[in-house]
């Protein structure tokens, strides 16, 4: 019987050095790694699995790319504290390492359904604003940029800035918009041929509302709970209008076939 | 020279070393991390008779040491399973042992008539999984159900059956006894045990389904104990499982009485892990000149 070889896949596991950490809000931190192997299958919307040092927590923490420095390898993590683990990763420091596999997940550009000229509007909501920062590096037309947060604590407003036009919506109307981020491009009259979006499900499910209304394109990406995070495993499925390929009932992937989805593909 | 292959059923696996039901896939997504042709066996995510859609999600939740797990054995029934993922695990030089799940007697027949004229080497029977109402753990628990869904599922197999046992129970070696008695050709335990986790913070439970199977090095022990236990009431040949993570995990199933061993959750941490544990048992037995596997299998009275 003709045996088939092992191939090198695309993902890994390594060993990454932390490069620098900051905070840059209440529990808030920006992570760069040196992750050369990560780094060269890495899209924007791809997310990477980190694992604790500490043996009692054994599952991965999936944490969205922000950013992605081809030239030197590099990745660049913003992440909120929420538990034990991610508190764990907030103490590193230039020199540490970090246990970290990726790149999982499709990323924005993995349909090749999006085209990259589009006038579009990219919404962030907390922690869902990381990963626009490297779409909105990646986009190539014009990019109006949605951040909705809770206060006036304005995480990477500015990084977005040279990209495009920046609106904020803040939670208790401290800066921007008093609202939320859907408030916030009915009051700057906002207008796209697609949107993306990444941020809290409630948020998500009013985009998608939104965008359904105006007849707009657009793409979210979705987080949940994960074991495996390379598809295996079956924990991280959303609801899809149809029948998925892999199980053939109406459970996508997000670790897999997603975390980015057409917004009409998902029940939210 | 060492020799690492063992019979299992009357099948010659090249080494013990396999994947734990529903931890692997069909071993797609995880041939992009190790070499399927280095595992002993691929043991499959639990099919049925047709699909199943599984549980709510949440579906996971971190323990300490270990995990909670209510998939609700998700999978896209037979049909689909036997023309996409036993095609791809063909491909490699290893076996494959096909989990079986269902609600009713009748189901568990469906599936492996449909699966008998498939290149398929073993079948495992999954009377334990706690996170089905019906089905699944209901038929584990009671030995007189554990025997007669064996002789069910004898009655129209074609290949070994090996059942796989719950730990969720007071005496593990009456339902080894049970599942002997209705002509299983092998047994596999522990499958995960009952647990719960609240989330403090949200003041309800972590998992949608409530209640979810533990695994993980936290069950290690436990399921050590069960294996020792199982394996002096049969005859027929026992799987171990529960916790493997190290070369030295597997060992000690494999010297408590097993005669092949699954790596679970170790996968979720490690996808390197299977073929790192099997290097690690040739090393050990290079070291302590153990010519050849069975020596050690059992070798802790």
């Amino acid at each position: 019987m003709e045996k088939r070889e092992a191939a090198e896949g695309k993902k890994r596991k390594i060993w990454a050095g932390v490069l620098s950490q900051e905070r840059l809000a209440e529990g808030v931190f920006d992570l760069w790694l040196q992750a050369d192997e990560i780094v060269r299958e890495s899209g924007p919307g791809q997310f990477v699995s980190v694992y604790t040092k500490d043996a009692s927590r054994l599952l991965p923490r999936p944490v969205s790319i922000c950013q992605i420095d081809r030239e030197r390898g590099r990745l660049r993590l913003v992440y909120r504290v929420a538990g034990a683990g991610t508190k764990e990763f907030s103490r590193c420091k230039a020199g540490d390492s970090l246990s970290v596999m990726g790149p999982l997940g499709n990323g924005f550009f993995a349909g090749d359904t999006s085209d990259k000229k589009k006038k579009a509007i990219l919404i962030g909501g907390g922690i869902g604003i990381p990963p626009m920062l490297g779409l909105a590096q990646e986009l190539e037309g014009e990019r109006q940029i949605v951040l909705g947060y809770r206060d006036g604590q304005l995480f990477l407003k500015q990084d977005f800035a040279s990209y495009g036009k920046v609106y904020v919506a803040t939670e208790d109307g401290s800066a921007g918009i008093k609202g939320n981020v859907i408030d916030a491009i009915k009051a700057h009259g906002l207008t796209a041929e697609v949107i993306y979006a990444c941020g809290p499900t409630p948020m998500l499910r009013a985009v998608k509302a939104y965008a359904r209304e105006q007849g707009v394109e657009c793409w979210l990406s979705l987080e949940e709970k994960m074991a495996c995070g390379v598809g295996a495993c079956l924990a991280c499925v959303c609801q899809s209008k149809d029948i998925d390929p892999h199980s053939h009932v109406h459970n996508k992937r997000i670790c897999k076939d997603g975390p980015v989805f057409q917004a009409q593909e998902v029940e939210l | 020279m060492i020799n690492t292959k063992v019979n299992l059923a009357g099948i010659e696996l090249n080494n013990p070393v396999m994947t734990a039901s529903g931890t692997f896939g069909s071993g797609m997504e995880y041939s992009e991390f190790v070499d399927l042709n280095r595992l002993g066996a691929v043991v499959t995510k639990g099919v049925a008779n047709v699909p199943w859609p599984g549980n709510p999600t949440p579906r996971v939740a971190e323990v300490y040491g270990g995990m909670l797990n209510a998939i609700g054995l998700q999978n896209p029934g037979v049909e689909v399973f036997a023309r996409r993922d036993i095609p791809f695990l063909k491909q490699y030089d290893t076996k494959i042992m096909v989990n079986v799940c269902g609600r009713t007697l009748e189901d568990y027949e469906e599936v492996v008539e449909r699966l008998a004229e498939e290149p398929v080497d073993l079948l495992e029977i999954n009377i334990s999984c706690p996170n089905v109402k019906e089905g699944g753990i209901a038929f584990g628990q009671d030995p007189r159900a554990v025997e007669k869904v064996t002789r069910g599922v004898k009655a129209h197999a074609r290949q070994p059956v090996i059942m796989k046992l719950s730990p969720n129970v007071a005496d593990i070696s009456l339902m080894a006894k049970a599942a002997e008695a209705g002509g299983a050709d092998g047994i596999s335990l522990i499958n995960t045990l009952t647990g719960m986790k609240i989330d403090i913070a949200r003041r309800t439970f972590a998992l949608a389904n409530k209640t979810g199977g533990m695994s993980g090095p936290a069950i290690k022990p436990i399921a050590v104990r069960m294996v020792y236990e199982a394996a002096r009431a049969v005859k027929i040949p026992v799987i171990g499982m529960g916790g493997i993570v190290t070369p030295e995990d597997a060992l000690e199933f494999l010297m408590a009485g097993a005669t092949a061993v699954s790596v679970g959750t170790a996968n979720f941490f490690n996808p390197y892990a299977t073929v790192e544990i099997i290097e690690g048992i040739e090393d050990f037995m290079r070291d302590n000149h153990v010519g050849n596997i069975t020596e050690i299998i059992g070798c802790v009275k």
